[in-house]
């Protein structure tokens, strides 16, 4: 098993560092956690890309692009992640390992420098971000909103969150609002830049060759300027576990495609209170997450209703989605059938082996991301914003434990709130 | 019976042997990993649809291929292959492309079960009528997802600018049309055609033992010794495109722009890799992060995150192309025309090109992380007549003269096509 280090190593800065030699490529991210609010998230969506253009001494795109062509085509580029209702804002970078390239190069340090300077000394005039910089990520980050539209499936998908969180933050896109993107300047960028990098608690991941007595010397070098002011407080999700509304909600939009998309929203509570992560990742591997779940072979198989049909659990917010291709007049069919499954579940009709298949391939999954730098980068991320305290290889065998009365207990703790529907307009005979 | 060869400059080892029916088997040991990878290939394709069985032209409608990938997890008395690989905890797949059909799966567990039930499934048909019916409304639905995507439309109307013939202009899925024509008779020729062990490749990624994999092999796949099928390709494509543009209007936030050009065609072995390399760092002399147009038309804010360029090699034939999102798509792409020109009349710069040659060294080491990545690249190699673990000595050999050359002779106007998305309304 690989050497997993983890500790503090500055004020409010968490070090993740597994050492494992078998892959021939680094991975090292930096994540401020921020909470997501309709106020920053348009700024957290735009601040990284901002940095991303210059530095004190790399003052353009072009110079930074041939420093990291210099170092062998290592990679440092923006990460926006909605965790919950957290903005992880940050960097990702990925890096061959010294040991395959002339004269081994000490590529870990420079890479983590060149982070460093990127966040902490970016390219300024009088003493703000350029505001050319700013204008041109701020109108890119506006076309990224506007293209919310071209993906029809994620758009639907934005839309049932829009709708059924409507009054929480987590109803607001990772990317934030038009109107809200259209404010930032060159001032409020600079002014939130400063509060977010002084106080925001930070996580930084490396998986690699380098021993972690190593990262965390480099780290503390290469973040020596960084400002420290305050608590570091984790931010956090709310969680409503008592619903008030009752019913579902059922919202159509038209637009000119060929396949209706179909995303139906859950809200769990009861399971939210001591959230079981075995249990629910399980339960989505059997209703909706795999190619042995109820949805693949009953709704997109048996009854062939549908090109896709699966579902996903938002662990942080305890909500889960079920989203489907399907045509415009087999909305009833397919939507019914979903939520037959559901109740199926929910009143213990469990089947041994789909039970075992969905565990063996969620442990399958977990174990597999322990050989993929990125997917433990992802895994590392989601255990520190969650407070979960099992790592990967104990979260794998806690699913092995999970009962079928775990799984119809998540089953019948998920209450459809709101669906939505993108569909054709109906034309005229 | 089993060849090893290393790989020094990458760190990598490889496994290479024959089945006696002729199936090439290559295992890249990868100690240290709890996952293994195993990918079963077929030297069939979307763009194969003419070919001769026994003498006979036989021509099959467009998305035979791909059928045939859906259908085959389908084992004789209702078990689904890939429900069954699943249950393992097996994560399995397959896709079609131009030239490949590909199953493969990657566990942490039970991987010779695996292997074996992948051995038997892909070289076993089972196609009934009833079953192709109802496969032919998953199909169906799956092109209809594909036509609302504006990148996928955008592509396949570049490829209708760029090639003449059929098979290349034409999705792998096909068309509802087109797949309403598929029997279970057309999946059996198919599959009778192409899916023999000399057709086929067997690349496992994984910490393994190289004998077994080979000895299973051997045991499991048919002793078919019939010859590779002939493909009726028709002659090469002209080096012209067939239309220089096309436009179309869709839901999306801003417009964009794919443009293109057809490549040189019909190159395998070294000298396809060797062009392949020249290729994408001509491109990115031109196009990449750090080169001048780049810069000057991102601040602009005529491109953006979106912008990118591609090389490709697809059944014989081969293409550039580049685009993303951008308010002036036609400036955009004349001024890309203009500055290739410029540059290959002047020459890139000697130290320019050193730096990406060593961008493209990182990104060759970078790629030997995927397993999915090293077990099609050794498949494709395999099929086309390179070692793919070869291929950065390759890259030593391209020179900033081969990639200007490459410039001045495919990035020109009337070798350019363009295909245009707009925004509705």
């Amino acid at each position: 098993m690989d050497v997993v280090y983890e500790g503090e190593v500055m004020r409010g800065v968490r070090l993740t560092a597994v050492k494992a030699d078998r892959f021939k490529t680094g991975c090292l991210s930096l994540t401020l956690l921020a909470p997501h609010t309709k106020k920053t998230a348009a700024m957290n969506a735009v601040l990284p890309y901002v940095l991303r253009r210059g530095t004190a001494r790399f003052s353009d795109m072009q110079a930074l692009a041939a420093e990291l062509d210099d170092l062998y085509g290592a990679r440092i580029e923006p990460a926006i992640r909605k965790k919950g209702e957290v903005a992880a804002v940050g960097f990702c970078a990925d890096f061959p390992d010294g040991a395959f390239l002339p004269g081994r190069v000490d590529i870990l340090s420079k890479v983590a420098f060149l982070m460093g300077e990127i966040l902490l000394t970016p390219a300024t005039r009088g003493g703000l971000l350029r505001g050319d910089y700013v204008l041109s990520e701020r109108q890119n980050l506006m076309d990224d909103i506007n293209a919310e539209i071209n993906d029809k499936r994620s758009y639907a998908s934005l839309k049932l969150v829009e709708a059924m969180f409507r009054g929480e933050s987590y109803a607001l896109s990772k990317l934030g609002t038009l109107s809200d993107a259209a404010r930032i300047s060159a001032q409020t960028l600079t002014k939130y830049y400063r509060e977010l990098t002084a106080s925001a608690p930070i996580e930084i991941f490396y998986c690699g060759a380098e021993e972690p007595e190593r990262v965390i010397r480099v780290i503390r070098e290469a973040l020596a300027a960084l400002p420290r002011i305050g608590e570091h407080v984790m931010p956090a999700t709310s969680v409503k576990t008592e619903l008030t509304e009752t019913g579902e909600r059922i919202i159509r939009e038209t637009m000119d495609v060929t396949q209706g998309r179909l995303v139906m929203g859950f809200r769990l509570s009861k399971s939210m209170e001591q959230p079981n992560l075995a249990a629910l990742t399980v339960f989505n591997a059997l209703f909706g997450g795999s190619p042995t779940s109820r949805l693949f072979l009953n709704v997109r198989e048996r009854l062939a209703l549908c090109y896709y049909a699966n579902s996903y659990i938002d662990l942080h917010k305890g909500a889960f989605f079920v989203a489907a291709g399907i045509d415009h007049d087999r909305f009833d069919e397919v939507h019914g059938e979903i939520i037959a499954e559901l109740a199926s579940i929910a009143n213990g009709a469990v089947e041994p082996w789909e039970l075992e298949g969905a565990k063996r391939g969620v442990v399958s999954a977990i174990l597999s991301s322990l050989d993929d730098p990125l997917g433990l980068e992802g895994m590392y991320l989601n255990r520190a914003i969650s407070g979960c305290r099992a790592r990967p290889e104990e979260l794998a065998a806690l699913c092995e434990l999970v009962t079928p009365e775990d799984v119809s207990a998540v089953a019948a703790d998920a209450r459809l709130t709101h669906t939505y529907f993108l569909t054709a307009e109906e034309k005229d005979a | 019976m089993l060849r090893k060869r290393e790989y020094a400059a990458v760190g990598e080892t490889a496994f290479t042997g024959k089945t006696g029916s002729g199936l090439t088997v290559t295992v890249v040991p990868k100690p240290g990993y709890r996952k293994s990878m195993a990918f079963l290939a077929v030297n069939y394709g979307g763009a194969d649809r003419n070919f001769r069985l026994a003498g006979e032209l036989i021509s099959t409608p467009a998305g035979t291929a791909h059928f045939v990938e859906h259908r085959l997890f389908e084992v004789e008395g209702g078990e689904n292959a890939l429900t069954t690989l699943s249950e393992r905890g097996a994560n399995a797949n397959a896709f079609t492309s131009p030239d490949m059909t590909a199953y493969h799966f990657e566990c942490t567990d039970s991987f010779f079960e695996n292997l074996e039930l992948l051995l038997k499934f892909v070289s076993t048909p089972y196609f009934t009528d009833e079953d192709v019916e109802r496969e032919r409304a998953i199909i169906a639905q799956e092109i209809r997802m594909m036509e609302d995507d504006p990148e996928d439309a955008m592509y396949y109307a570049l490829l209708r600018c760029l090639f003449d013939k059929p098979a290349l202009r034409e999705s792998v899925a096909g068309s509802v049309e087109s797949i309403g024509k598929i029997t279970a008779r057309t999946l059996m020729d198919a599959h009778k055609a192409f899916y023999i062990p000399r057709n086929m490749a067997l690349v496992v990624a994984g910490d393994q033992d190289p004998a077994r994999i080979v000895e299973m092999a051997e045991r499991l796949l048919p002793d078919n010794m019939a010859p590779a099928p002939v493909r009726e390709h028709g002659p090469p494509e002209g080096p012209l495109p067939v239309a220089v543009s096309a436009e179309r209007e869709m839901d999306v936030g801003a417009p964009m722009f794919l443009a293109g050009a057809k490549t040189k065609s019909g190159l395998t072995g070294r000298e396809s890799v060797k062009f392949e390399l020249t290729a994408s760092l001509a491109l990115s002399s031109l196009l990449g992060a750090a080169s001048p147009l780049y810069r000057e038309l991102y601040d602009a804010g005529f491109i953006n995150e979106t912008f990118g360029y591609d090389f490709e090699n697809t059944a014989g034939a081969s293409m550039l192309s580049f685009g993303g999102e951008t308010q002036k798509p036609e400036y955009v792409c004349m001024r890309i025309l203009e500055e290739a020109a410029d540059l290959a009349a002047r020459g890139i710069d000697p130290a320019f090109f050193a730096r990406r040659k060593r961008m493209a060294l990182g990104s060759a080491l970078r790629a030997l992380g995927s397993f999915e990545n090293i077990c099609y690249n050794v498949a494709a190699g395999g099929f086309a007549g390179y070692d793919y673990l070869d291929t950065v000595n390759v890259l030593a050999s391209v020179t900033a003269e081969d990639a200007r050359a490459f410039l001045a002779e495919y990035m020109t106007l009337d070798k350019c096509a363009i295909s245009i998305i707009n925004r509705k309304g």
